[in-house]
């Protein structure tokens, strides 16, 4: 049996999606600013593409713009806002559990001159709305707060929190990574109060190599990627066709019938932590509530077993999870979100991520599970000095 | 320019008496294959002593001098530049022509060698050399002659066609491989067993190598950085037939039994065992490790006996006496560095106790091996049946 948990990595292709792209790829693989009929057909599909986005956040077209994926759209929702709002403040607010596509961009701003405020989060990862309020300011010309973590999936209160950063300067522009939460949650950034929202398509069963950006129409974001003018100057380069089109279709199809897929997420969650809660020594991390955690992420730290072991025997009985977070686990450094809720030391290293999507099931779950009640013993037997 | 030909420089296999022959053939096959991986159509040949690589099609330079300098054996590779016998001034005119390709700045102190292969060339290697520094001299005022200590000896060569050539591009010097039979080379993801694999192949030594993985302690990235390491070094000692063995409950069975300070230790003792059972069974006439004194507790002279013992084979140690900084610099010239320093664990430190033995005793180490008796045997047996078998080339 296979059981793929690791969907907050990366998820597989829907299957409508691959076609299509295939189809575009070996048929109508036109560039679209060209002005014959094959560049017309290739700009067709961006324009699907951009109604079926747009019609899931229930905003305007012309308000997505599309790049390479989540880093991409992150780099260009804070770079872009910060440089084009400069002469308005320096001062950027943002959390200390964001992704590295996000934090780094902002170390980079701080060696520019401007300053960053990072807000802490409490020991389920919620930040406090009244430490962001407090820390608006009349130069605060942008919050980057992630909708979703990566790591423990945690969501936090984005629409209380457009709320009070508008009350207290309606200036400042907010963005919120939504690239774990978008095909989670439902997402209507206008009425939310979000200016700029990133997306990634790889995530929500589309390809890799693909995102979008909202941007709310009229605020200013300065390009950060410069030539050929395509996306209204705001993205240059072209399109990548099959790439938006799979996006689109991708979406389409998770958003259908959302609800009831949501509430079968949130079941398996719920099942699969009923049963990790029945092994010894495992703790979970981040909340549990169905309003305050996505249905999709269940971070596990298991006493005196190292993650990357548990990984490697795991994945040797065809399952497949991460370590605290794949997006940091190449790297030596230990995961900055499970450091930032006050994890023991001990089980830093000891923090398993199980993710799970619509295609998992509960008979997986139930194998995930065994499989863990027969390796945690065997492991614990052979412990590190 | 255009270089239709490279003689190859070959030291020390050219004293090799009544042997020469055996050496120069399998420079020459070694050569072949080398450039069997590099794009276009060449042909290697012995002439009076000398080997040429010679190109029948369009080819590109870099990517040739590159595969040839990878040869064990070679010594230096010298382009060559082939004319036909048209008559002394156009000779001359062509020598003109190299130098001006071959050096941008033309400040610099020269003497022409000339040799005839082909005694009815009109003039004899003496009036060629003199004559032709003549024309030199006129082309290029800012030259100059000196016989003595030149610093570009231009070579003329007078065979049925005529050779030119000034430059000698380094080898790596060595012996070609298959000349000096076949080791195992105990492979880890480090950066000193690479470089020992490497030194040793220089010497003429065909390769096999052995590597031991534990999962789910070590993960399939360690094993293929691995395999990676094994290709690196298969661009110098052509193909390695790699052993993967699984250790896992050899080491677990280690850690349950004996004494945790001696854990690295015996561990070592089997995975020496294993490897020379490799070896003999394909036919190696000895080991190859990565160990250097005092590296690591494991590595003491203490250590190193202890662990030497289990052995019938002589070990080689190519590294013995380096520092790790030397070990680094020839692993950063093999290419090898990149891909050693990649962060996956090993097996040899998944379970390393905070103080290992340094100066581990054979009898103490012995007794604590008493403890393996029960399954031992079978779960060598194990290991070495269940080992996987890659074949590795550039």
């Amino acid at each position: 049996m296979e059981a793929y948990f690791d969907n907050s990595a990366t998820t597989r292709c829907n299957r409508l999606a691959a076609e299509l792209m295939t189809h575009i790829l070996l048929e109508d693989y036109g560039n679209p600013s060209s002005l014959h009929t094959k560049g017309m057909n290739a700009e067709q599909y961006i324009k699907k593409a951009k109604a079926q986005l747009a019609k899931i956040l229930k905003v305007n077209e012309k308000e997505i713009v599309f790049t390479s994926g989540g880093t991409e759209s992150n780099n260009m929702a804070l770079l872009g806002a910060a440089y084009a709002n400069r002469r308005a403040g320096k001062h950027i607010i943002s959390t200390g559990i964001e992704h590295a596509s996000v934090y780094q961009p902002l170390i980079f701003l701080e060696q520019q001159g401007f300053e960053v405020t990072y807000l802490s989060v409490d020991h389920e990862g919620r930040i406090s709305l009244e430490e962001l309020e407090q820390a608006v300011r009349e130069d605060t010309i942008l919050v980057s707060i992630m909708h979703v973590n990566n790591e423990i999936g945690t969501i936090q209160p984005i629409e209380e929190a457009a709320k009070r950063i508008k009350q207290k300067n309606p200036n400042t522009l907010f963005h919120v990574d939504a690239i774990q939460s978008f095909g989670k949650l439902r997402i209507y950034p206008s009425r939310m109060g979000i200016d700029l929202l990133s997306v990634s398509g790889h995530k929500i069963h589309g390809p890799k190599g693909i995102g979008f950006l909202y941007i709310r129409d009229k605020i200013k974001v300065q390009p950060i990627i410069y030539g050929g003018g395509q996306q209204k100057n705001m993205r240059s380069g072209t399109e990548n066709v099959a790439g938006i089109a799979g996006l689109g279709l991708a979406a389409e199809e998770l958003y259908r019938d959302f609800e009831e897929k949501i509430d079968k997420l949130y079941a398996l969650r719920q099942y699969f932590i009923d049963g990790i809660q029945r092994l010894e020594g495992v703790t979970i991390n981040g909340k549990l509530s169905r309003e305050e955690a996505a249905a999709h992420v269940v971070s596990v730290s298991f006493a005196h077993i190292r993650a990357e072991v548990l990984l490697h025997a795991l994945e040797e009985r065809g399952i497949f999870v991460s370590t605290g977070s794949a997006c940091s686990s190449n790297h030596p450094a230990i995961s900055g979100t499970l450091k930032a809720i006050g994890v023991k030391p001990e089980l830093l290293d000891a923090t398993v991520r199980f993710s799970f999507s619509v295609d998992n099931t509960t008979e997986e779950a139930d194998y995930v599970l065994e499989t863990l009640a027969e390796l945690l013993p065997a492991l614990r037997r052979f412990r590190r000095f | 320019m255009n270089y239709q030909a490279f003689l190859i420089k070959y030291g020390e296999i050219g004293v090799k008496g009544k042997n020469r022959h055996i050496f120069e053939d399998t420079l020459v096959s070694q050569l072949g294959n080398a450039m069997n991986r590099v794009d276009g159509e060449f042909k290697v040949s012995r002439e009076n002593g000398r080997i040429y690589v010679q190109a029948l099609s369009g080819y590109d330079y870099e990517e040739a001098v590159d595969a040839l300098t990878k040869v064990f054996g070679v010594v230096g590779v010298c382009p060559v530049v082939m004319v036909e016998d048209e008559g002394f001034d156009k000779l001359a005119e062509d020598v003109i022509s190299f130098i001006d390709h071959a050096y941008e700045d033309k400040n610099f102190t020269f003497k022409v060698a000339a040799r005839r292969a082909r005694k009815n060339y009109p003039l004899d290697s003496m009036e060629l050399a003199a004559e032709l520094g003549g024309r030199i001299l006129d082309a290029f005022p800012e030259v100059s002659v000196d016989v003595h200590t030149p610093q570009v000896v231009i070579n003329v060569e007078i065979r049925s066609h005529i050779n030119i050539y000034s430059q000698t591009i380094p080898g790596p010097g060595g012996m070609p491989v298959g000349t000096a039979g076949k080791a195992m080379l105990l492979l880890s993801g480090g950066i000193d067993s690479p470089v020992a694999g490497y030194m040793i192949s220089k010497r003429g030594v065909k390769l096999e190598a052995t590597y031991f993985h534990a999962p789910p302690y070590t993960s399939e990235r360690a094993k293929q950085k691995v395999v990676d390491l094994a290709r690196i070094v298969s661009r110098y000692s052509g193909p390695i037939k790699l052993n993967v063995v699984n250790f896992t409950d050899i080491q677990l069975y280690i850690y349950e039994k004996c004494p945790h300070d001696q854990l690295t230790i015996i561990m070592r003792r089997y995975m020496m065992m294993i490897a020379e059972h490799f070896a003999k069974e394909s036919g190696c006439l000895g080991l190859i490790t990565g160990e250097s004194i005092g590296q690591v507790a494991s590595q003491t002279m203490q250590s190193l006996a202890v662990t030497n013992e289990v052995c019938t084979l002589p070990v080689y140690r190519p590294l013995i006496g380096f520092d790790k900084q030397e070990i680094v610099d020839i692993s950063e010239k093999i290419d090898a560095y990149e891909t050693s320093i990649q962060p996956f664990e090993d097996c040899c430190t998944i379970f390393v106790a905070k103080h290992p033995v340094t100066k581990p005793n054979l009898s103490a180490i012995q007794k604590s091996e008493t403890h393996l008796q029960e399954k031992i045997d079978e779960l060598m047996k194990t290991a070495i049946e269940t080992t996987e078998v890659i074949c590795v080339e550039a």
